[in-house]
């Protein structure tokens, strides 16, 4: 039988489209409202900084990054290949390497809190 | 006798050929959106395990003009793609009770009240109202 790491790839990838369809709006809506300035309750530095100081939250937080940038990363290589650009291996270790670089970053932050 | 395979050029022009080709792009650029987005969440853990300063500077910066259109861009783009994957989960997770198969709508509906229920309770408990 031929081996495939496609189920490497594609697996984060629909747990990351799945986690992003039920959480990411209302993420991005938090923010929003803090950029609009009115900045919740859960976004003020005292408030935050002791809910992520938990090591749940902090694993929480770092599973979010990786699947959210894994899954962007998956998707962005195959819109790639659909606007025709054939270097799907140089694209592919660009865009997964941006989300490993990405979800290290936070787990560094994440423990630095 | 020899020949250079023939390689046929692809372009971007399908896109605009069809409104569906059009949709399904604009589905599939949800993620740069998505990951921009996140990757500026990373840089707000950052700005957080600095100090009361730095997340000072990060709620700043959050709110200068460019940020708030990038974050209406990115929520739009965020439900835009939260609407396209439910609506696919029937194809995903067909269920089967007995002969018959569950309704495409019971399953998609289900996950559109889930994502409802949660949103607004990551909203409520974040002191969004």
């Amino acid at each position: 039988m031929a081996v495939s790491n496609k189920p490497i790839v594609w697996g984060p990838f629909a747990a990351g489209g799945t986690l992003t369809a039920f959480l990411t709006p209302a993420l991005i809506l938090l923010m929003l409202l803090a950029a609009l300035g009115y900045t919740p309750d859960l976004l003020a530095y005292e408030r935050l900084h002791a809910f992520a100081g938990h090591w749940l939250v902090k694993l929480a937080l770092a599973g979010i990054v990786f699947l959210s940038l894994w899954s962007a990363a998956h998707r962005l290589r195959i819109t790639c290949t659909d606007l025709g650009l054939r270097a799907d291996g140089a694209v592919a270790a660009i865009v997964y390497a941006v989300a490993l670089a990405g979800t290290g970053a936070s787990v560094l932050y994440l423990l630095r809190i | 006798m020899s020949r250079n395979p023939y390689v046929r050029a692809i372009t971007a022009e399908w896109i605009f050929r069809h409104p569906r080709y059009l949709r399904y792009m604009a589905r599939e650029f949800s993620c740069l959106f998505i990951g921009g987005w996140t990757l500026l969440m990373v840089w707000g853990l950052k700005a957080l395990s600095e100090g009361p300063a730095a997340w000072a500077v990060f709620l700043e910066i959050l709110r200068t003009p460019q940020s708030i259109v990038f974050h209406v861009l990115a929520l739009g783009f965020a439900v835009y793609h939260s609407i396209t994957w439910f609506n696919l989960t029937p194809k995903a997770l067909p269920l089967q009770r007995g002969e018959e198969f569950v309704a495409d709508a019971a399953i998609s509906g289900a996950h559109f009240a889930a994502w409802a229920a949660l949103s607004l309770a990551v909203l409520y408990l974040a002191g969004a109202f």
